[in-house]
């Protein structure tokens, strides 16, 4: 047997309704999963909104949802590949630690806030405080971006296709912001960067891994100024 | 007479004034010569109406007593009975607050779990993430969950006993946190994702909701997170302490932690700390008659912490509605903060033992609230643990002794008709007569 064909036999493809299943069902089952489980393949249907679809998963299965859904869906997600196709409400991959996040439509506030690491994808547009306090996280939005997103962003990467609102990256720590399009206005101690080769590289690969045709010289970089890493009383006005 | 001295004339003595007194003089020279607020440790230091106005009426003609070495007077509290799956079950009703790992030392965060574990009681995170020395150490181990999210994973979510969300705490209902520089530690820092040594602040406000109904989804999602099985806290700082317990309760809490401002920060605005919330007594019958009145007293468990001291002040704390109390300074000092033996480098550092409270700037001499791992290791997390079990034990024991003396076979059967206040403000605010009166402010005719 093939190794490919050995691959196939393993996947069992899981469909699970939500318009006539319980979300604590879904959440058991996902939580009983096992890297050595079959059960790589999830297609959910009929979220219709609902909060906390497919959160807490720990393992690197294939999650498909199929519509929209409401607050912190994927959260705190750690591994699996998860698909929305539709809408996300606020809070969506919040705190993910590893894994990918694919919203195929808008995102509301807060998108992978807090966020450790992962790749979070939104093909729309995301609202407020998008990557607020992001931890690590690389967050790719193709459309635009609310206001304060980015707010006290620590590290990781946020790359935006479109425009930014108001106080884009407000007392950023060591994110990077990569923006097309322009912000309304820079927070507290953002600043334009120059761009380095390995910013250019990081920038590519987000990119590409994420489907997003854009030209990496159409991007300026934002990041910390540094200069409220410290209080100090000539910087009380900048608060 | 001397010729040239002329007639005595009587001076009066040099007079402070009341406004502008010793300390107000000093903090606003202070002030003038930094320009920068002044950040402190610790909980309100002024004079508040606490429970040290209240007095138990004990046994007489109309109740009678329980022997005080013979028969029982239980002790133990379950937390978490509401929705959680595993509700914690304490032997004591005196837990320790969240204190984080970052403004205290690992070895003092060891200590708290040890001397916790010893008497059957739970100890708390802090902003900044689980610590496996202080999961390893702590039986019983509730998680905060803060608006920074410093160390939050879903790993450590899973470990805890329990998940306490931070709304606010006593000292500063309403602000975020910081943890200056000197503390950043290469370790701090990593748990944190910040860079060492920068001054780190932490946000007032959750990232990803905003009010009692996004609350309340966020509470759904801890709870699939983690299987339904841990009880879910909600701790505030006390200011509006009727309609925050509502709330909380609405949002799905199944214990609420309130904090007085007598409770304790690792750094905050003085001014804040002082100016900021109420004292626990003035906030404790608000919370119960909201839990009352939504048929929950007792059913969602009601936390209360800010200036607990002694026994006394745990059976009072009962006696008005609490499930538990828990104390953070208190026990700061029985592992050995503002010990008399480091009264010589106290005064090094501009203070006293007893009054230390610069715990933001990570030189305390008892290596409690500090990262230099030189100062830490002046701590013998076993000996601070065995003094934290010991004062634990005197609490229980002191709370039982007057509770035995009401006549009660439980902690919780004290109630609010074993005291009375000395002052009128504690009876308006506790809600029981003034002393050798039936007269309850805002209550009853005079």
């Amino acid at each position: 047997m093939s190794s490919a064909l050995k691959e196939m036999t393993r996947i069992e493809a899981v469909t699970f309704d939500l318009g006539k299943e319980k979300l604590r069902d879904l959440s058991v089952a996902l939580h009983a999963l096992t890297p050595q489980s079959n059960q790589t393949s999830w297609h959910i249907l009929n979220p219709r909104g609902q909060h906390a679809v497919a959160v807490g998963v720990t393992v690197p299965v294939g999650i498909h949802i199929d519509g929209h859904v409401g607050y912190y869906c994927a959260g705190m997600n750690d591994g699996a590949v998860i698909t929305i196709e539709g809408n996300a409400g606020p809070g969506v991959a919040e705190n993910m630690m590893s894994g990918i996040v694919h919203v195929k439509g808008d995102a509301s506030q807060a998108a992978g806030a807090t966020a450790h690491g992962g790749l979070l994808i939104i093909d729309g547009n995301a609202s407020a405080r998008c990557g607020i306090s992001m931890k690590g996280i690389d967050i790719v939005v193709k459309g635009s971006v609310g206001h304060m997103s980015a707010f006290m962003a620590q590290s990781g990467n946020l790359v935006i296709l479109g425009d930014a609102g108001e106080a884009l990256g407000d007392s950023l720590y060591e994110a990077k912001i990569f923006c097309a399009g322009t912000p309304a206005s820079l927070g507290a101690d953002c600043e334009e960067k120059t761009m380095t080769d390995e910013d250019r590289a990081i920038l590519a690969a987000l990119l590409e891994r994420s489907g997003a045709k854009a030209d990496v010289a159409a991007f300026k970089l934002y990041g910390s100024a540094r200069t409220l890493y410290h209080f100090h009383v000539d910087n009380a006005g900048a608060y | 007479m001397n010729e040239t001295s002329g007639p005595h004339i009587p001076r009066t003595p040099p007079r402070r004034s009341a406004t502008f007194d010793e300390y107000s003089i000093a903090e606003i020279q202070r002030a003038a010569a930094t320009g920068i607020y002044d950040i402190r440790g610790g909980g309100a230091k002024r004079k508040l109406p606490h429970f040290d106005d209240l007095l138990f009426l004990g046994a007489s003609v109309s109740r009678y007593p329980l022997e005080g070495y013979r028969e029982r007077c239980g002790t133990d509290v379950v937390l978490g009975t509401r929705f959680a799956k595993k509700p914690i079950h304490l032997k004591i009703p005196v837990t320790i607050a969240g204190m984080s790992f970052g403004a205290l030392s690992g070895q003092a965060k060891e200590a708290l779990g040890r001397g916790a574990t010893l008497v059957g009681t739970s100890t708390t995170t802090g902003d900044g993430g689980m610590t496996p020395e202080e999961r390893g150490h702590s039986q019983t181990l509730v998680y905060q969950y803060l608006p920074s999210r410093y160390g939050m994973n879903l790993a450590d979510l899973r470990k805890a006993d329990a998940i306490e969300v931070v709304i606010g705490q006593g000292a500063k209902p309403g602000g975020g946190g910081m943890l200056l520089g000197q503390k950043i530690s290469p370790r701090v820092a990593q748990m944190r994702n910040l860079p060492e040594g920068i001054d780190q602040r932490s946000a007032c406000r959750h990232p990803d909701w905003t009010g009692p109904d996004d609350l309340e989804i966020k509470i759904l999602e801890l709870r699939e997170l983690t299987n339904w099985e841990k009880p879910i806290y909600i701790k505030v700082g006390a200011s509006r302490p009727y309609y925050d317990t509502a709330l909380a309760v609405k949002a799905g809490a199944d214990v609420v932690v309130l904090d007085g401002m007598q409770g304790g920060t690792a750094a905050t605005q003085e001014v804040f700390i002082e100016h900021v919330g109420l004292p626990i007594l003035a906030a404790i019958r608000p919370a119960v008659r909201a839990l009352q009145d939504l048929g929950l007293h007792r059913k969602v468990q009601l936390i209360v912490s800010g200036g607990i001291r002694s026994g006394a002040d745990v059976a009072k704390a009962l006696a008005l509605g609490a499930d538990a109390v828990a104390i953070g300074t208190a026990a700061l000092i029985a592992i050995g903060d503002n010990a008399p033996e480091w009264e010589s480098e106290y005064q090094k550092l501009g203070s006293t033992a007893g009054c230390y409270d610069d715990w933001h700037e990570g030189r305390d001499p008892a290596g409690i609230t500090t990262q230099d791992p030189v100062l830490a290791a002046r701590l013998d997390p076993v000996k601070a643990g065995r003094r934290l079990a010991n004062y634990l034990s005197v609490l229980t024991l002191e709370a039982q002794a007057i509770a035995r003396a009401c006549g009660k076979s439980h902690l919780h059967n004290l109630e609010p008709e074993d005291l009375v206040a000395l002052t009128i403000e504690a009876a308006a605010m506790a809600q029981v007569p003034l002393a050798g009166t039936e007269w309850i402010p805002g209550k009853t005719g005079i």
